[in-house]
């Protein structure tokens, strides 16, 4: 079981949290200039990475915010946290 | 005689204490300090069980977790436990147990008579033989089961309460052996936050079974005795015994299962049973010990065959005498401990067989200095006897070591003691995520790369005599300590006398038989699942490469053990087979849990009322007084129906249902999720989370929503109402609420961020009131004298503040009946005097209360649907004919999505409603649609029934379904086929089943 640190509360147990999958996925700012196919990425089309991850995590039993997690989805370790609208960080070589 | 096999003097019992037992129906008795297993042994009760397949005659055949076939029922009734084992269980006065795989006893089986057909279940029987035909599977399986099973599930409910505690410390060890000992009282001493758990009632695991060993000059058992004192003096020491860290999982969280009472009678048992002790550990410090392998020899299931470290512990720590004559059988050292210890306690050791050349280590030469014959470069190929073994026939192996040769010759003896070597017990650091590696001069697995903040000692390092084990543990401990901040250095290593230093072992995975391979008598790899070897290279020949494919064809590793006695066996007999490592054949999986946990453990206090929250309304009481039934929808207790004396529910719905059409009728509608919504963006946020536009309501008045995902599909509605230019009241349903707040939550803070919108959920800050009804109006008139009911200053969805029974209240002009109704929001605490008083004010109109029933007839008389009833995430609303409800012009979330090919289909499934061709008739819900019942199958599928009911105001039966292409079919046959073989008949017609113009509510 993770320990996820939360950018506004710390480190917390992961049953405190929601997770909410990839991050960085934009809402486009104007669906209708989309192919049915382009669409369907946005909607449905999700990185299954082997390795470095950005997902979404929600505070869900806490500030109950949301913000970004840097996790390598092969050992679990949680490399980084950031909040909503800031940028990824770097990727560690 | 009681107690026959009980050596005059020795071991940790107390023989001031005896404790009565009963096995398979008979009286017993035994010492405190005795396990079951050794308690029966004590008695010479030799034959505990018979195997699940052939039902062969079994004994006892370890001291520990790796016991294959002592697995007892313990007691009775409600505090019956399944698939117990004898060698695990601590003995109390009263213990009641019975074997599990034998009937009507072991010693006369009736399903012993499988034996004669062995030849005919090799592995994979089940699915060669019973799969076909397969509709008979299933009669097979019954009788299978019932010839094999293990223990019996308790049937009634568990008496017993059981705890979780969480935890946090620097330092965990797991085993309270010599390393985990030497681990922790070094991490201690330094002032490291330690836990150490142990599976046992007392720390100190192999070092209680020692004899004439000493550390520092102090008797062994007595140095853990005092290492046990010392921690358990220290304030930053917690001791777990009889404790079992079952699982180890990411971020170094581990489950210890603490079993508090299963070691007293029955009666004296007070509190938990078990607690799960969830523990975050900074470090972690592994030291489970390793378990004895067996060698795999004909009839080497035999009773009477033992490993060589059970027959140490069950003489050494329980003084029980296990056989007159005795041959030990090993490839390795350390078995001739086992041999000693007989000799010690007057066990005649007719030999020890060694398949081993020049056998010149330390205990071998004191073996043979007390005169125990020992034989090199052979084997036991074959343990002779009936019930008991009776005798081994020994064998020279060749200069290949491959074969045997020359003549055998039986040696007579009524114990035969084995040891193959040992195998780490890995699985905690294979569940840490790390990956055992194969040591071949050690010929066994160790752990490799900790993934994690551990480290492994002692023996389940691969490092088995005892200076190891101390050295490694101190080490660790000190390691451990040091990286928790802690100043520790390892204490200096303690002086070992006799030192214990070894010879190698010869791996010796199967023993060469003079019969070519599946002749022989079965050589047994796994007892409790009767795979013999035969039955591995049977596996090998069939194409099974995989071990872990070898392990589900034949079961090898399946059951209580989980492969912890025959596993590495297997797994070197299938890489001989194949002609490969056994590093490269390598193991199955290690999963938690280390051992069976009982349900109870794992559930712990959340059962019953603790399970979920249960959430009341205002009201709640004022309904229990006046008789409702209730339902739970969601978290929410709410009325179902409210019946009158003699009344079902049907009755009860019919009369509220007509109360509501032809009078007045109120409904608790208190659940309803309620969303608070303020601040300047609050409309162009609602414009995006609504299919519909928000900007244009005017302040004051109501509008139904429809929000959909980003697939376009159905997953909320409700009706909101403007309180003010910047401020909003939503309302979900009642199941919804949550997931509706969360989900715009999440819009806000991560799409929208620099929008000025504030959340707040309200659901449980009012409490609501839905009156319903032609009279509604009346009542709302009497309650209620600063509002203007009159239909030109109150319209139809529209809201007023104003006064009701005396306090304030917000008042909606909303209808989910299609009736003239009104909903009143009051302060929750003020619920039940405002429901009361409109009560009060509705009796000379007959108001008659109603619940989620009644509320679901309404709306389906309506055509109003129930998101999550007649949608299920595959609707759009163009399905649900609301069209009406999607606006022009904006965008909001799922609205791309409808324009999508697959979502602009003609041909999707539609609402529809359904009038049934007998009135009388209701359809079930779920029921699938179908054109014509009567041809061949498969019957192509039209959609199902969604809601169904009897409509006791249009006295008919209506329902409503979802139907392909079924917005075009209205006026079409349907046939709805039942499980019974009935099929009922119905036509499709428009949803809304009555006054389509909404003039009913319009008044």
């Amino acid at each position: 079981m993770l320990i996820i640190t939360c950018p506004w509360c710390g480190p917390r147990d992961q049953t405190e949290f929601a997770y909410g999958g990839e991050a960085h996925i934009v809402r486009p700012k104007d669906p209708d200039a989309l192919t049915d196919e382009q669409w369907g990425d946005y909607v449905f089309m999700r990185k299954n990475v082997r390795g470095r991850h950005l997902e979404q995590w929600g505070h869900a039993y806490g500030c109950r915010r949301w913000f970004n997690v840097e996790r390598d989805t092969v050992t679990y370790a949680i490399k980084s946290v950031y909040k909503p609208g800031e940028s990824a960080p770097e990727e560690a070589k | 005689m009681s107690q026959s096999h009980r050596l005059p003097r020795g071991g940790r019992i107390d023989r001031s204490r005896v404790l009565r037992f009963t096995f398979n129906g008979r009286p017993y008795e035994g010492f405190a300090g005795d396990t079951l297993a050794s308690a029966l042994l004590a008695n010479g009760v030799t034959l505990v069980a018979r195997s699940w397949k052939y039902h062969r005659p079994r004994g006892i055949v370890g001291s520990g977790v790796e016991e294959p076939n002592a697995v007892v029922q313990l007691e009775t009734g409600a505090y019956t436990v399944p698939n117990a084992r004898a060698t695990e269980v601590e003995l109390y006065d009263g213990l009641v147990a019975s074997s599990v795989n034998c009937w009507p006893s072991p010693g006369f089986d009736l399903m012993s008579v499988a034996r004669c057909f062995s030849r005919l279940m090799p592995a994979g029987f089940y699915y060669k033989t019973f799969m076909w035909p397969k509709s008979l599977w299933m009669k097979y399986e019954h009788f299978i089961r019932k010839a094999s099973g293990l223990g019996t599930a308790p049937g009634e409910a568990d008496p017993d309460s059981y705890d979780k505690m969480n935890a946090h410390c620097d330092v965990l060890v797991a085993g309270g052996g010599p390393a985990g000992l030497a681990a922790a009282l070094t991490a201690a001493q330094a002032g490291a936050r330690v836990i150490v758990a142990d599976e046992q009632a007392e720390m100190g695991g192999t070092l209680l079974a020692s004899r004439g060993c000493t550390i520092d000059g102090v008797p062994a058992a007595q140095w853990a005795e005092q290492a046990v004192r010392k921690l358990s003096a220290m304030p930053n020491v917690r001791l777990l015994p009889r404790s079992t860290v079952f699982g180890y999982h990411d971020y170094n969280f581990l489950t210890v299962a603490e079993r508090r009472t299963d070691h007293l009678p029955v009666a004296a048992r007070k509190g938990a049973r078990e607690r799960v002790w969830r523990v975050r550990a900074k470090q972690v410090v592994l030291a489970a010990g390793a378990i004895e392998r067996p060698l795999v020899f004909g009839n080497n299931d035999l009773p009477g065959v033992m490993l060589a470290s059970a027959v140490s512990r069950f003489t050494n720590r329980h003084g029980v005498r296990l056989g007159q004559r005795a041959v030990v059988f090993t490839n390795n050292d350390s078995a001739y401990q086992a041999a000693l210890d007989l000799h010690a306690a007057g066990v005649e050791v007719a030999a020890v067989v060694d398949a081993r050349a020049s056998v010149l280590g330390a205990l071998p030469t004191a073996a043979r200095s007390a005169g125990i014959p020992v034989i090199e470069r052979s084997v036991v190929v074959e343990a002779r006897g009936g019930k008991r073994v009776a005798g081994a026939q020994v064998m020279a192996l060749d200069a290949s070591g491959e074969r045997v040769q020359g003549a055998g010759r039986r040696i007579d003896c009524d114990l035969l003691a084995m040891s193959g070597g040992w195998s780490p017990a890995v699985h905690l650091h294979a569940q840490s995520n790390g990956k055992a590696r194969y040591d071949e001069a050690k010929a066994c697995f160790v752990p490799g790369m900790p993934a994690q903040a551990e480290r492994s000692v002692g023996a389940c390092n691969g490092s088995f005599d005892l200076e190891s084990c101390l050295a490694e543990g101190s080490a660790a401990g000190a390691q451990a300590a040091r990286l928790t901040g802690f100043d520790a250095a390892p204490s200096p290593a303690p002086k070992i006398e006799p030192a214990t230093r070894e010879q190698p072992l010869e791996p010796l995975w199967l023993v060469p038989s003079p019969q070519p391979p599946g002749h022989g008598p079965k050589q047994f790899v796994d007892p409790q699942n009767d795979v013999a070897a035969s039955d591995i290279l049977l596996a090998a020949r069939e194409g099974y490469h995989s071990i872990e494919h070898v392990k589900r064809y034949t079961a090898l590793g399946f059951g209580t053990d989980q492969g912890k006695l025959g596993n590495i066996n297997g797994m070197a007999i299938l890489a001989k087979a194949l002609g490969q490592s056994i590093a490269a054949t390598g193991t199955t999986t290690f999963r938690p849990n280390y051992t069976p946990q009982t349900f109870g453990a794992i559930a712990g206090p959340d059962l019953g009322e603790l399970f979920e929250p249960i959430r009341k309304t205002a009201m709640h009481a004022w309904h229990e007084e006046n008789g409702a039934r209730f339902e739970n929808v969601g978290q929410w207790k709410r009325p179902w129906y409210f019946p009158k004396a003699g009344e079902d529910l049907h009755a009860a719905v019919n009369r509220e249902c007509l109360a509501a059409r032809n009078a007045v009728a109120i409904m608790d509608a208190s659940t309803l999720g309620k969303i608070d919504i303020q601040g300047p963006d609050a409309a162009t946020f609602l414009n995006l989370v609504y299919t519909n536009a928000w900007s244009k309501l005017g302040v004051g008045r109501c509008r139904y929503g429809l929000m959909l995902d980003e697939n376009g599909m159905v997953m909320d509605d409700g009706v909101t109402t403007r309180l003010g230019e910047n401020h909003f009241l939503m309302t979900t349903t009642t199941g919804g609420a949550a997931r509706v707040m969360a989900w715009l939550e999440r819009w806000l803070q991560t799409e929208w961020p620099h929008f000025k919108v504030y959340l707040t959920s309200v659901t449980d800050h009012f409490a609501t009131a839905a009156v319903v009804g032609p009279k509604s109006r009346e009542v709302l008139k009497a309650v209620c004298k600063d509002i203007d009911f009159s239909p030109e200053a109150f319209p139809f969805m529209s809201y007023r503040d104003g006064t009701v029974a005396g306090v304030p209240a917000k008042v909606m002009r909303i209808s989910f009946s299609g009736e003239l109704a009104y909903e009143v929001n009051v302060a929750a605490h003020l619920g039940r005097h405002v429901w009361e008083a409109l009560m009060q004010a509705g009796r000379p109109f007959g108001i008659t209360p109603y619940g989620t029933e009644t509320m679901h007839v309404l709306r389906a008389e309506k055509g109003f649907i129930i998101v999550g009833q007649d949608t299920d995430g595959s609707v759009t609303p163009v399905d649900l004919g609301m069209d009406w409800i999607i606006a022009k012009g904006k965008d909001f979330i799922g609205r791309r999505s409808l324009a999508r090919s697959d979502t602009r289909r003609d041909d999707r499934k539609q609402l529809v409603g359904l009038l049934t061709e007998d009135p009388r008739t209701v359809l079930p819900e779920g029921g699938q649609i179908v054109k014509d019942a009567s041809v061949p199958a498969p019957v192509p599928m039209l959609g199902h029934v969604t809601s169904s009911y009897f409509s006791a105001f249009l006295d008919r039966s209506i329902a409503l379904a979802v139907v392909k292409a079924g917005s075009r079919r209205h006026g079409e046959e349907v046939q709805v086929p039942l499980a019974d073989g009935r099929v009922i008949r119905a036509k499709i017609a428009s949803p809304v089943f009555l006054d389509p113009e909404g003039a009913r509510q319009n008044v």
